[in-house]
């Protein structure tokens, strides 16, 4: 069991409110990402839930019991740090056990379970290891099975991929939703990077300056985004943000349009543009074309390999059923 | 940023160390500051009275006051100046590629492990000595009349012994400095055309001031109340040439017995280290942690 | 990238750092030599370097006049015992000063400094009279006390700047895995600091060891250290040249072994943790 639930939690430091109150809550079993851009509060928040921080005010329950005021270890949570915090001066072995050992847990229920979170996370050739001697990779699995020994009622992430290298980071990625499908637990997890919050959440909250932006499942903010924030930060490449004449057109302030929902076409379409620089990924082709009368380049995709070049001209079209149309407030329009 | 909880827990981890110190500083403190109105010596117990100011009249208006203070201000720039310079040549050796680099850091360390009784009892006699010393045997040597240090120039003496004593402390921090000198700031200095010279004072030295600072202030808290080196060497004299103000103080009180006095030099004392405290707190506050 | 330097500047950078390093250490090493003499030969002119007939008459007189191991028990217990004591105190400040610092953290480290740089002289007279009073004149316990207070700041700071080395998210990863403030200082914190401790041990040692204010002032017979035995020394007697260089040697000896074999941290505490 491992359900949150935030009830109007604010914090503030000393007279900065970082967060305004806000309420969210997160069902048992979910996989819940927090993303944002650095200093939303996406860490803050997770701190708040840990118990790191005190609230300034509303309240936290866990499985329905009020935990505001329970210190962190008493909150049944686990957490992986962005650091992965290992004791450096423990072996892997006395690293996962030491919250075991905190709890007074008998001796042969610890090895019990250092064992199957060894085996889980492919660290039993590692156990008499210290920290120093281990890859990025490996440290992280130590820190997660540290938390995995706990059997805790839900598990906090705070950025817990940032420190490794790209290629390191998509496996990383992989385990870690895979773990979250075995164990059925609930997981917190924040990142600033979208592509792990689309791959990974099962409801993503997106954060902007302590506020929550939007909450949902990765497809409904790629369909819908409630905002123009939401809409140019969900989503790789970026949006395309329009205002101007060009937005009058569609009765709106702003209007947006993905690289994906751009048709192409060599002769004809409704926009008649330059092409900038192209980035080729094989599978797909990105071209910044410059529109005139459009204060920035759009980004266009293309799939496959398209013979355009530096300076050709190009005309697109936009595809109207993918089109988003904010309001003045930056707020959609449905 | 932390919790209230852990803030609760942090004042009381806290608080024996500030409770311990405020009492080791405000309970002889006002002791002293009692003591100073007062006629009161040791040898007349039962005798003790309120004079006002009496005590500091005689204090202040004493010679031997001028004298000692005078005296305490040459004893620590003296020293300030020998290590800081000698430590900064020293460090600039050291810093240089040679073999036995471990052996001569030690060497070079020792004297700091040395207690003052001991290195001042050393080089009163063996080397001082102007009859067996062995700067009197050298003296001969070159056909010199033997000089009788401690008593010619008895606290440039005592300034030399208490530099020897601290100059592997002022060498070693600014060793350590010099070594955490980024070695391509030298070189992209090199590469502007900056001579040696140039390098030295422009660079090292600037990156060297948070280490001078230290030495400075560490060594003035010590130097304040060198004491030992002149007990044993020249116990002050001859008269008041090498009495600085803590030796002063301790001749007036626990030599002469009377408390009073000594108290009133002591509130002197302290109102003096303050104000050379604030100064180099100052200097710290700006130099140091930012 | 170290610079390769010619073997030619390299020996003569070694003959200098020699000479420099060798005359700073002459003091001592003419001690030692000095106190394996007879009396004759440490005064004899020309000075006798090492051809002289070695014996260890000096050491065993002076421990029979100055009762030695006396002292030196004493010197132990005081510097071992305040370093101990300061520990205890100090590290649970220096915890709270690194890892919950407040606007106020600042003031009271300069503050605790300062109480340093108040000469002792000006207290010498109320510490004299209430150690009389309470009848601490001349006890080890009452010196431990004084020694370990006046050492405290020092202490302090120099555990403040080693724990902040330490990231605050390992204690921060204890707390969350249920450690109690006791275990996550004692389990976390403290072995993740040994190296900064054992400095500040080695530091503190050395300066309660040789601290020559409090220990003349305080103690008599009883409860003197070294640095007392060996002040005895400066009255006439103290001509005695290979006598005095014995008792000298004896007091010095024990931190000077000590300095040797813990080089790498007493190099590191003897800039008292300030410069890295």
């Amino acid at each position: 069991m491992g359900r949150i639930t935030l009830d109007k939690v604010s914090k503030a430091f000393g007279d900065v409110e970082v967060i305004p109150p806000l309420d969210l809550t997160i069902e048992d079993g979910e996989f819940v990402v927090f993303v944002g851009p650095s200093g939303c509060g996406k860490s803050t928040l997770l701190r708040l839930i840990a118990g790191l921080e005190d609230v300034s005010g509303g309240e936290i329950r866990i499985n329905g019991q009020d935990a505001t005021q329970t210190p962190p270890a008493k909150r049944g949570l686990a957490m992986v740090f962005q650091s992965y915090a290992l004791y450096p001066h423990m072996s892997v072995r006395k690293n996962i056990a030491f919250p075991m050992r905190m709890a007074g847990m008998p001796k042969d229920e610890q090895d019990r379970r250092i064992e199957a979170a060894a085996k889980a996370l492919n660290l039993t050739d590692y156990l008499d290891r210290r920290p120093g001697q281990l890859s990025g990779g490996q440290r992280q699995r130590v820190a997660i099975g540290r938390a995995i020994v706990r059997e805790p009622d839900a598990f906090l992430f705070d950025e817990p991929l940032s420190n490794l290298d790209a290629a390191l980071r998509v496996g990383m990625r992989l385990e870690i939703s895979e773990l979250h499908k075995r164990l059925t637990t609930t997981m917190v997890y924040v990142t600033h990077d979208q592509v792990e919050a689309m791959t990974m959440a099962d409801k993503i909250v997106v954060l902007q300056a302590g506020r929550i932006e939007q909450v949902g499942s990765p497809m409904e903010l790629y369909r819908s985004p409630r905002n123009v924030f939401v809409a140019g930060f969900i989503g790789s490449p970026k949006m395309n943000l329009l205002t101007g004449p060009e937005a009058d057109k569609h009765s709106a302030t702003t209007i947006g349009i993905r690289p994906e929902h751009i048709a192409i076409s060599s002769d004809a379409g409704a926009w008649k543009g330059t092409v900038g620089v192209s980035e080729h990924l094989g599978s797909d082709t990105f071209f910044h074309v410059t529109v005139e009368g459009f204060h920035d380049p759009l980004t266009v995709r293309a799939s496959g390999e398209v013979a355009l070049y530096y300076g050709d001209t190009i005309y697109l079209t936009p595809d109207l059923a993918h089109l988003h149309r904010f309001d003045a407030q930056g707020l959609r329009i449905a | 940023m932390a919790t209230k909880h852990s803030r609760a827990s942090a004042r009381i981890m806290i608080s024996p160390a500030v409770i311990l110190l405020l009492g080791w500083m405000l309970i002889p403190l006002s002791m002293t500051l009692y003591f100073s109105f007062l006629r009161y010596n040791l040898l007349m117990p039962g005798m003790e009275e309120f004079t006002g100011l009496t005590n500091y009249k005689y204090f202040l208006t004493d010679p031997a006051f001028f004298a000692a203070l005078t005296n305490t201000i040459l004893l620590v720039c003296g020293v300030l100046l020998v290590t800081v310079i000698g430590g900064v040549f020293l460090a600039l050796l050291l810093d240089q590629p040679f073999f036995g680099q471990g052996i001569v850091r030690i060497l070079v360390i020792a004297p700091f492990f040395v207690m003052p009784t001991v290195s001042a009892l050393v080089w009163k006699n063996m080397f001082m000595n102007p009859v067996n010393g062995l700067f009197a045997h050298l003296f001969k040597f070159f056909g010199l009349e033997p000089f009788d240090f401690l008593a010619q120039a008895p606290l440039a003496s005592i300034i030399g012994i208490v530099s020897w004593q601290w100059l592997p402390f002022a060498t070693l921090i600014l060793l350590t400095a010099f070594q955490s000198l980024d070695q391509e700031q030298l070189e992209a200095s090199e590469m502007d055309g900056a001579p040696w010279i140039k390098r030295f004072w422009f660079i090292m030295l600037p990156h060297l001031s948070r280490a001078i600072t230290v030495v400075i202030l560490i060594q003035t808290i010590f130097l304040l109340s060198v004491f030992a080196e002149i007990l044993v060497t020249t116990n002050g004299g001859p008269g008041t040439a090498s009495t600085n103000l803590t030796y002063l103080i301790y001749m007036q009180s626990l030599l002469q017995f009377d408390v009073g006095g000594g108290s009133a030099g002591g509130v002197v004392a302290i109102i003096l280290a303050n104000i050379v405290a604030i100064f180099l707190m100052r200097m710290i506050g700006k130099n140091l942690d930012a | 990238m170290a610079r390769s330097v010619s073997t030619n500047r390299k020996l003569v950078t070694t003959f200098f750092a020699w000479v420099v390093g060798l005359a700073i250490f002459f003091p001592i090493l003419w001690t030692i030599l000095t106190s394996f003499k007879t009396e004759a030969q440490a005064i004899a002119d020309p000075p006798i370097f090492f051809n002289f007939h070695w014996t260890l008459e000096n050491y065993v007189t002076v421990q029979e006049r100055s009762n030695y191991f006396r002292h030196f028990w004493n010197s132990v217990v005081l510097s071992g015992g305040s370093t101990l004591l300061g520990l205890i105190i100090a590290i649970p400040a220096a915890w709270s000063m690194a890892f919950v610092p407040s606007r106020r953290t600042k003031d009271i480290l300069m503050w605790m400094l300062s109480t340093k740089m108040l000469p002792p002289v000006g207290v010498l007279v109320p510490m004299y009279l209430i150690f009389r009073n309470l009848g601490l004149l001349d006890t080890q316990i009452g010196l431990v006390i004084v020694l370990t207070l006046i050492n405290l700041p020092i202490i302090v700071w120099m555990l403040y700047t080693y724990f902040k080395e330490i990231p605050g998210e390992i204690l921060e990863a204890a707390r969350m895995d249920g450690a109690t403030l006791r275990s996550e200082i004692l389990y976390v914190l403290t072995p993740m600091a040994i190296p900064g401790i054992a400095s500040t041990v080695l530091l503190n040692i050395i300066l309660a060891w040789n601290e020559a204010f409090w220990t003349l002032n305080l103690t008599a017979a009883k409860a003197a250290p070294l640095t007392a035995f060996i002040a005895s020394y400066s009255s006439p007697e103290g001509l005695f040249y290979a006598k005095l260089s014995a008792a000298s040697t004896m007091a010095i000896a024990p931190i000077l072994i000590m300095g040797w074999f813990s080089q790498k941290q007493l190099v590191r505490g003897l800039t008292f943790g300030a410069v890295k």
